[in-house]
């Protein structure tokens, strides 16, 4: 099924509190090489056909307005996996 | 004196924020998620739940619904509008008020009684309280860590806009203490812990001259009826 | 939207007469030889596939009660019929109902989750929870309160911090998400349930009189709707998997076996069901639970003594790779099957779609007491529904007493060393209140909303969960569960007897009178006949005592196969006692709220240490008899504790039960954080006990009350007319300690932070 794939991170430069427990969790248990996580969202826009250029360019807003939350995260990529 | 409570699909203090109104000695109107019209309510108050099962974010999705389009509308000129806990959350993703709200910090849901400080008595709901105040409301919430970037934040301290701040305990992480804020007009204020939970001896948190006994959050109710009346 | 129906070469009806002989997987499905002869004969041929889905989901002994119905039966028989006048649905139902007065009634009940809450802890005790709610709602009632009851292996285990995660986890998600308090419940840790948690819940809901609903279909013509969420491959096989015995490598087990639970969905279909039965539209309503539309369709019809006609293609699929036996079998969550009379259609439909749940119209109901399910326009089942529903194999199981249990009972805690040394009583007073299962579990209860709903009057640490009906009325309930392994251990028949009396005091000491009672049984493997033994004695001491305290059991639920290996758990029949108070103003909590009152014990103290928590945290032992059950004493207190409230004498009142004294007044300081001197050398010489037995002894039938001086005369009264012991030992105090005479004195600060960092310090 053809996708448009959104992926979307918290800010760099904000806590994720989530991310934050799994690092713990993954130093707890001796995975100390790893020295931080972070944990996001990736969404998958589902369309019958290979989606066009211009719904490619909808979806992209769709993730700046209403998939992200530009306040507490970043839109990374916005992807077409046919 | 009418004031309208939104029940998004996911809403669950709907009907003990209708009891507040109502104790306070304003009509609740139920407003449905799905309807654009106010029904000519004098202020509106969005309670807590899960509105949408809290899927994509927090208040995300309230925040596109048909009614909330209506709300941002008349908030923008001067309709008072409270929003509790998740109704802050969706006040936020309708940037009606700036920031976030993100997962706990212990990453655990929590529930209790918080003392909060009073930082503003100016607004459409604060105004009954006395500057610097501590008032006893209480919290539960799993994504209620207030964060802004730097500017916001101080133009958050410098314009006065933080209306609550955590006492003693913060609870969820958040930043310089917020526990809740105004937009500038003072009409529209959001906070995460729960007044319509403190409006009736008995069913209130504890205090410490009787056991649940705690009505603070009727002040809420009160501020607003006051200003609507002195409008 | 239609389905994209994938599923071809079904077993029909036709095919199953033609084919007597093919080779059917019976006994991968669970059934014994005997069952499934049982259903040929039934049919009179073979059954289909289908056909052998359903009864095999539905006689396991999850769905059938096959090895525990002969015992259940007693609940019903040992009855007066004073203890049955306010009771308006019984046993059997989804839920039972009882009349609370004001035109009010409730309905409550508790049920296990246990095998699916080990396997993915997480959505196991979510979908706990929400199958119980689907329960309460089923009866027309508007669920007002959730409570649970937790069993978790050893706390140092590693394995068990990933039980204790998921499982708070998962009841926090998915009861805060539905908007229902949370008011109680237990948590306990013993190893015994190492590989094998408990994770029972319970609702309770309020509805008014005329509201009752019932899963029946009766009326011919009525349409069979299912709504909520659409049917995927969740939990298929679940309840003969996870409830009864394995699937081997390659049965249906490919599928997954652990529910997923959406609360949000949930939420909503609570609010829809409730405006749907407002608009009087649905005749009848069964959630879907445990063996899904096989159940349903089964049920519904059985209880209507009529038949249906099913259409199973249409049936709105999440996955159009599934099978009719599998849609048959599926466990999604947040479904119900309403009976709807064809002129209500519209009004439902209306209703659904405001709430925009998916519904679809599967059939309709048939004068014929027979359930046929057609797969397009193939015959795929044709059976009796009762015989699916009701009529299921009854066992009666070999019991044995168990070999070990003479040498248990001898093994009484009469040679332990018991210390009269302060400094060794203060030590270990400390280490009891600090072990796990008697630390404060705040950390996991400030995980649930108790405030939302705004009728709550006293949740936890208090004795007993107290909710206001509506908001209309001052009336409320009181809910509290109990059950001790341990007692059941020693002796299962005083084991489940001890569990009532003490829920039963929980509840008389908020103010409320006791008024029904419900259980969760949760035991080992019924095919040993020592745990058989255990049931059978648990049963007949449960119904027993209920009968002498003159409350009804309206439901329950059982739950085997609790058992690691050859190992079962010990027996935990869970037991919860609801009460009604005609004022929930007059509410009385656990805690001393003023200083310069005097401070009782009612009841006698006797040197009963066996089974205590004294005998486990101090010494690691499990041994002798358990405390004496003293029905009529109960009595006798929930009465006078009943009279003191009505007449405003109480300022606290707090049961005492594991941990003894010692326990109860470390709590009773905490609540409000009022401090007390407290003596025990009047106790320790009027009832010839050690001083260990006054402070940790678990004799039942006690409980700690404190009254202002000024009502000292009318309550000593009150308690010498009805022949109860009254000790005064001691009096609450404004310095903010908790002074034992001749013992210790500590500030109530470290106490609660020392009982308040156990859980913490483990799990956090």
């Amino acid at each position: 099924m053809p996708k448009i794939i959104v992926e979307v991170m918290p800010k760099a430069d904000l806590l994720d509190p989530q991310g934050k427990a799994v690092a713990n969790s993954l130093n707890r248990t001796g995975h100390s090489e790893i020295t931080a996580v972070r944990i996001g969202k990736r969404i998958e826009l589902h369309y019958d056909n290979t989606p066009t250029e211009q719904q490619l360019e909808e979806a992209k807003q769709i993730a700046a307005n209403f998939l992200s939350n530009g306040v507490i995260e970043d839109v990374v990529a916005v992807s077409v996996e046919a | 004196m009418k004031i309208g409570v939104v029940t998004f699909p996911g809403t669950l203090d709907d009907r003990d924020a209708q009891r507040a109104v109502r104790l306070a000695g304003a009509t609740p109107v139920p407003l449905w998620h799905a309807d654009t019209n106010l029904h000519e309510v004098d202020a509106v108050v969005l309670p807590g739940g899960f509105s949408y099962g809290d899927y994509l974010r927090c208040g995300a999705i309230a925040a596109q619904a048909p009614v909330m389009q209506t709300i941002i509308e008349k908030a923008n000129q001067g309709l008072p509008v409270l929003g509790i806990c998740n109704g802050f959350q969706v006040l936020v993703e309708s940037h009606l008020l700036p920031g976030g709200l993100i997962r706990n910090e212990n990453q655990h849901f929590i529930c209790r009684d918080q003392i909060l400080e009073v930082e503003n008595n100016t607004t459409a709901w604060t105004n009954q309280f006395k500057l610097g105040e501590h008032i006893t409301i209480p919290l539960k919430n799993g994504e209620g860590g207030y964060i802004a970037d730097a500017e916001t934040l101080k133009r958050l301290e410098g314009e006065n806009l933080i209306t609550f701040r955590y006492v003693d305990v913060n609870p969820n992480g958040s930043m310089n203490n917020i526990a809740g804020l105004r937009n500038a007009k003072g009409n529209v204020v959001g906070l995460m812990p729960h007044p319509e939970h403190a409006v009736e001896a008995g069913f209130g948190p504890d205090m410490p001259e009787a056991m649940r006994s705690g009505v603070d959050g009727l002040k809420f109710f009160t501020s607003v009826i006051h200003s609507l009346v002195n409008a | 939207m239609l389905n994209k129906k994938t599923a071809t070469n079904v077993d029909t009806t036709k095919e199953a007469k033609n084919t007597p002989e093919k080779h059917q997987p019976w006994k991968e499905l669970g059934l014994k030889l005997e069952e499934y002869d049982e259903i040929k004969s039934i049919l009179g041929r073979r059954p289909t596939s289908a056909e052998l889905a359903m009864y095999s989901v539905m006689w396991s002994e999850h769905c059938s009660y096959k090895s525990s119905k002969i015992y259940l039966r007693q609940f019903g028989e040992k009855v007066t019929p004073e203890m049955t006048k306010n009771l308006m649905v019984g046993m059997g139902e989804n839920a039972g109902v009882v009349d609370i007065g004001e035109g009010w009634a409730v309905t409550f009940k508790v049920e296990s989750h246990n095998h699916p809450s080990y396997i993915e802890p997480f959505q196991g005790a979510a979908t706990g929870v929400g199958g119980i709610v689907r329960d309460i709602l089923t009866m027309g009632a508007r669920p007002i309160a959730v409570m649970d009851q937790l069993r978790f292996g050893a706390p140092e285990n590693p394995d068990t911090r990933r039980v204790v995660d998921g499982v708070v986890a998962g009841i926090s998600f998915y009861g805060n998400c539905l908007g229902l308090p949370n008011i109680g419940g237990e948590t306990v840790f013993d190893k015994v349930y190492q590989g094998n948690p408990l994770v029972n819940a319970l609702s309770v809901g309020a509805l008014r009189h005329e509201d009752l609903k019932l899963a029946k279909a009766s009326n011919p013509g009525d349409l069979v709707i299912l709504f909520g969420a659409r049917t995927g491959a969740d939990g298929i096989g679940g309840v003969s998997v996870l409830a009864s015995e394995t699937f081997d490598a390659d049965g249906p087990s490919r599928r997954p076996a652990v529910q997923v639970g959406d609360p949000f969905a949930e939420k909503v279909l609570i609010e829809c069901c409730l405006e749907l039965y407002k608009a009087q539209v649905v005749a009848g309503i069964q959630d879907l639970g445990g063996a899904g539309l096989s159940c349903a369709t089964s049920e519904l019809a059985s209880n209507g003594n009529a038949g249906m006609r099913v259409q199973l293609q249409d049936v709105l699929l999440r996955d159009d790779s599934l099978t009719p036996e599998e849609i048959l079998m599926s466990e999604s969550q947040e479904r119900m099957m309403a009976i709807v009379p064809k002129k209500d259609k519209d009004a439902f439909v209306a209703i659904v779609e405001k709430w925009e749940v998916e519904y679809s119209i599967l059939g309709e109901v048939i004068k014929e007491p027979r359930l046929y399910i057609n797969w397009g326009t193939e015959e795929i089942v044709n059976v009796p529904p009762r015989t699916v529903a009701h009529d299921g194999p009854v066992y009666e199981r070999p019991v044995a007493e168990p070999k070990w249990i003479k040498a248990l009972n001898k093994d009484t805690t009469k040679n332990l060393a018991k210390s009269e040394s302060p400094e060794e009583l203060a030590t270990q007073l400390m280490q009891i209140i600090t072990s796990p299962n008697q630390a404060s579990k705040n950390f996991i209860t400030d995980q649930y909303d108790h405030y939302v709903g705004g009728n709550t009057a006293l949740a936890m640490p208090d004795d007993a969960g107290m909710i206001r009906v509506d908001e209309t009325s001052s009336l409320g309930i009181a809910i509290a569960t109990d059950a001790n392994g341990r007692y059941g251990q020693l002796d299962p028949y005083a084991g489940a007897q001890l569990a009532l009396a003490e829920a039963y005091r929980n509840v008389a000491t908020s103010g409320a009178v006791p008024a029904a009672v419900t259980n969760c049984l949760n035991f080992g493997s019924p095919e040993n006949p020592e745990v058989m033994w255990q049931f059978k004695q648990a049963t007949a001491g449960l119904a027993d005592a209920c009968l002498e305290l003159g409350i009804p059991v309206t439901g329950g639920n059982v739950s085997f196969y609790n058992q690691t290996g050859d190992v079962a758990i010990h027996p935990t029949p869970v037991v919860g006692v609801l009460g009604v108070i005609d004022d929930v103003a007059r509410r009385i909590p656990c805690g001393w709220q003023d200083a310069g009152h005097n401070i009782y014990l009612l009841g006698t103290t006797e040197e009963e240490l066996d089974g205590s928590v004294w005998s486990e945290v101090i010494h690691d032992h499990l041994g002798g008899i358990p405390p004496k059950v003293k029905l009529q004493e109960e009595k006798k207190l929930a009465e006078a504790l009943n009279a003191a409230s009505l007449q405003g004498l109480l300022a606290s009142a707090h049961d005492l039960s594991e941990g003894g004294l010692a326990q109860a007044l470390v709590e009773s300081v905490s609540r409000f954080q009022v401090g007390a001197r407290i003596f025990i050398d009047e106790l320790v010489e009027t009832n010839k006990i050690s001083k260990t037995a006054a402070l940790f002894s678990e004799t039942q039938a006690r409980v700690l009350v404190s009254v202002g001086r000024e009502d000292d005369v009318k309550f000593i009264g009150l308690c010498e007319q009805r022949g109860i012991p009254v000790t005064r030992i001691g009096v609450t105090d404004t310095e903010p300690t908790l002074e034992i005479q001749h013992i210790a004195s500590w500030p109530i600060a470290d106490l609660k932070s020392a009982s308040e960092a156990t859980l913490p310090e483990l799990f956090a």
